[in-house]
């Protein structure tokens, strides 16, 4: 029997088992919408923002190891999807993204809401297709949906004129797919795992540096057993936070602008550094000729060749699936049957046990009269055992619940590391929460953050979704007051945020629990009541110190030696 | 330094601003491209002339082996390797000038392919570096027209890029 395009695209999606998908109607997908509508399997979410609709798909792909889907029409549709597909593409989200676009004999014609999807999103997908034939649409959703996962994963996008999701064709889903021009790595080369093992074994000062690539090849438990293995330090960076659990004696913390101090000085001088599935970004090594002074021997495995040698000089590449490289690095280093040097890494945990000291741990000055957002995010991490999964915005909030927020598990911390997307949290922490119905939820947030995508609060209330909102109002976009209080001569040009809207009233008025919090000691009990809540999704608006700045920080353009420990210091 | 290199990639529409797009966000140079089918239709052949340090030339070499409908990558002057360039040139030339102007052509082995009173078309093909050396040598104030097609590239001998 023969389907229509929009027919055969949703039952692609079952194919795959695509559970849930967030999207907007419009009209180049009404079509897909009727289609949708005609069956049951694949559930949709209806946001309230296309924005938010690739958050969500988004922050459910990040916490399972399932491929995101978001469904939006043309035009408009599109390019307010955009920044979410450029947000999941620098952290290497997979994702499908089907757009509607104006019917093929009308492309070019500046058609109604008609934009060039394919154009405007090519810098920002893994790959993207514009489907010119229905016989097309069930092989090209098959592949988007193999390239978004395989590989380095992604976010792959498929325009689908209107025309064409009306065409009618045989439904026939491919069982599997072979792109010639695409081959992603499987195992490393075994010689330079050999050359890795032979390094690790005569290094003096080690260093183990994983980052969100451990987390998408699900090769936390092999990392966690090579650094036990070896003995070594391990940092996690931003996004492979929870690959290594942060209560480990051997967890350094996260090193790099908003990084320990222990991290950021063993980095500097390791003699040898193991990176495994990070990309030594700005953020992290600082300054690359600062870093580059000080002599040390570079392992460096990951999927994406591209990401080896782009910064900085690797001595041994190796290219493949960090898990399958850490289990051959794993066998080999039990093979050979060497052990690392046992007075030379003494030594060496003498000196990274004294910078821990000098630095002395992520501190701050706890108030009994203003709320102190380290404050809260600590209490966060008690009352809810650690357990919870936690979403963030993008600031200082986000920074002291990557510091504070002790994560021991993968895929429970989810932010926008790469792009740095600020109103990523509410809709991610709805996706987050629909893939693991009945778990914590919270949203680490700010009052600047929050109002990009507020409008989100009425889908968590159509959709029951009890997430909980902390939001750490200090009345300024904190992270820009911050550097303009450091390097801008105290001028805090627009960085004051006047006219905020009373957010308990605006949680009521989308049907939710709101709370205000402006003193330390109703900062527990605060917390406490909401987590109670089992069923609501409550928003907290913790009036915190405007004044407080994120500590340590490595300055822009500075060296991870140049580290400022706190104000005070 | 410069590089010329050569690629397969699937002749599909916007495969070929998939690079281009690549080179202009990453800030790569591209002194020209050259861009056609195959004898397999399904693959069109590229060949990019380039410039970068060796960490630059590593990283295009790369990226553009990371871009889906690419299927392999050459980096040509890594080895023994031909290009040829093709250019045509029209020249404002008559009488004893233009005798001139053939007289130079036929150094360069090129030919002329059309003329007019007042104009002389030269076809000419060769490394990019003849072509320069051609177009220094008639002049500048002579030329009304030029117009070059970019390298081509293709490795000596047993060096092949084929699926």
């Amino acid at each position: 029997m023969e389907l229509t395009g929009a027919e055969i695209a949703i039952r692609c999606l079952q194919e795959e088992g695509v559970e849930y998908i967030f999207g907007y109607p419009g009209g180049a997908v009404l079509h897909i919408y009727d289609a949708l509508f005609q069956q049951d399997k694949v559930k949709h979410i209806l946001v309230r923002h296309e924005q938010a609709a690739v958050h969500a798909a988004d922050g459910y792909a990040r916490s399972s190891e399932k491929v995101g889907v978001a469904l939006v029409t043309s035009g408009p549709g599109i390019t307010n999807a955009v920044t979410g597909i450029a947000t999941a593409y620098m952290d290497s989200i997979p994702l499908v993204v089907i757009s509607g676009q104006v019917p093929s004999y009308a492309i070019g014609e500046d058609a109604f809401q008609e934009v060039d999807a394919v154009g405007i999103t090519r810098p920002c997908v893994k790959h993207n297709f514009l489907i010119k034939d229905v016989k097309d649409i069930a092989p090209t959703i098959k592949k988007a949906f193999y390239l978004a996962k395989s590989g380095r994963p992604g976010p792959v996008l498929v325009d689908i004129p209107k025309d064409i999701s009306n065409h009618k064709a045989e439904f026939i889903y491919p069982g599997s797919v072979n792109i010639r021009s695409y081959n992603p790595a499987g195992k490393g080369d075994s010689a330079q795992i050999k050359s890795a093992v032979q390094l690790l074994m005569e290094a003096k000062r080690p260093m183990i540096y994983s980052g969100g690539g451990v987390v998408l090849s699900g090769a936390s438990a092999q990392l966690t057993e090579l650094v036990r293995l070896l003995g070594f330090p391990c940092t996690n960076t931003l996004m492979g936070l929870g690959a290594y659990p942060a209560n480990d004696k051997q967890f350094v913390g996260m090193p790099g602008m908003h990084g320990t101090y222990e991290a950021c000085m063993a980095m500097q001088h390791c003699d040898v550094l193991l990176a495994v599935g990070a990309r030594f970004d700005d953020r992290v090594v600082g300054n690359v000729e600062h870093f580059a002074q000080v002599p040390r021997k570079i392992i460096h495995i990951d999927i994406d060749p591209s990401s080896i040698a782009k910064r900085v000089k690797v001595d041994v590449p190796v290219v493949g699936d960090l898990k399958l490289v850490l289990d051959q690095l794993l066998s080999e280093l039990r093979s050979s049957k060497q052990k690392p040097d046992a007075s030379g890494m003494a030594a060496w945990w003498k000196q990274v046990d004294e910078w821990r000291v000098k630095g002395g741990g992520l501190r701050y000055k706890n108030s009994t009269e203003i709320i102190k957002p380290q404050f809260v995010i600590e209490k966060l991490y008690e009352i809810t055992g650690g357990d919870a999964f936690v979403t963030s915005d993008v600031g200082q909030h986000q920074m002291w619940a990557a510091q504070y927020y002790k994560f021991n598990k993968p895929r429970r911390w989810i932010n926008s590391g790469g792009l740095g997307t600020m109103g990523f949290g509410l809709p991610a922490a709805m996706g987050v929460q629909l893939i693991n119905p009945g778990a914590t939820v919270a949203c680490v947030t700010g009052e600047g953050s929050i109002q990009m995508n507020i409008q989100e609060l009425s889908t968590c209330k159509q959709f029951h979704l009890p997430i909980k909102v902390v939001s750490l109002n200090n009345r300024y976009l904190g992270m820009v007051r911050q550097w303009q209080e450091f390097f801008h001569g105290n001028r805090y040009s627009e960085s004051y945020m006047d006219a905020l809207p009373d957010f308990v009233k605006l949680a009521e008025a989308y049907g939710h629990i709101g709370i205000r919090i402006d003193k330390p000691s109703d900062v527990e009990p605060a917390l406490k009541e909401a987590f109670a809540r089992k069923n609501d999704l409550v928003f907290m608006d913790f009036q915190t110190d405007p004044t407080e700045n994120v500590f340590p920080m490595v300055p822009g353009g500075k060296g991870l030696s140049e580290v400022i420990l706190s104000e005070d210091l | 330094m410069r590089h010329i290199i050569s690629l397969l990639m699937e002749n599909e529409a916007g495969a070929l601003s998939r690079v281009a797009g690549l080179f202009s966000a990453r800030g790569y140079n591209i002194e020209s491209l050259a861009v056609a089918p195959t004898e397999d239709p399904t693959l069109s052949r590229m060949t990019i002339v380039t410039s970068g340090s060796d960490a630059v030339i590593e990283q295009i070499n790369k990226q553009l082996n990371k871009l889906i409908d690419v299927a392999a990558v050459m980096d040509l002057s890594e080895g023994e390797h031909l290009e040829r360039e093709l250019m045509l040139v029209k020249v404002g030339s008559e009488g004893a000038a233009r005798e001139e102007l053939k007289r130079k052509m036929a150094v360069f082995n090129g030919r002329v392919i059309d003329e007019s009173d007042r104009t002389c078309t030269i076809e000419l093909t060769d490394t990019c570096a003849k072509l320069d050396s051609f177009l220094q040598a008639i002049g500048s104030d002579l030329i009304l027209e030029t117009v070059r097609s970019g390298a081509s590239g293709i490795g000596r001998g047993e060096r092949i890029l084929k699926l």
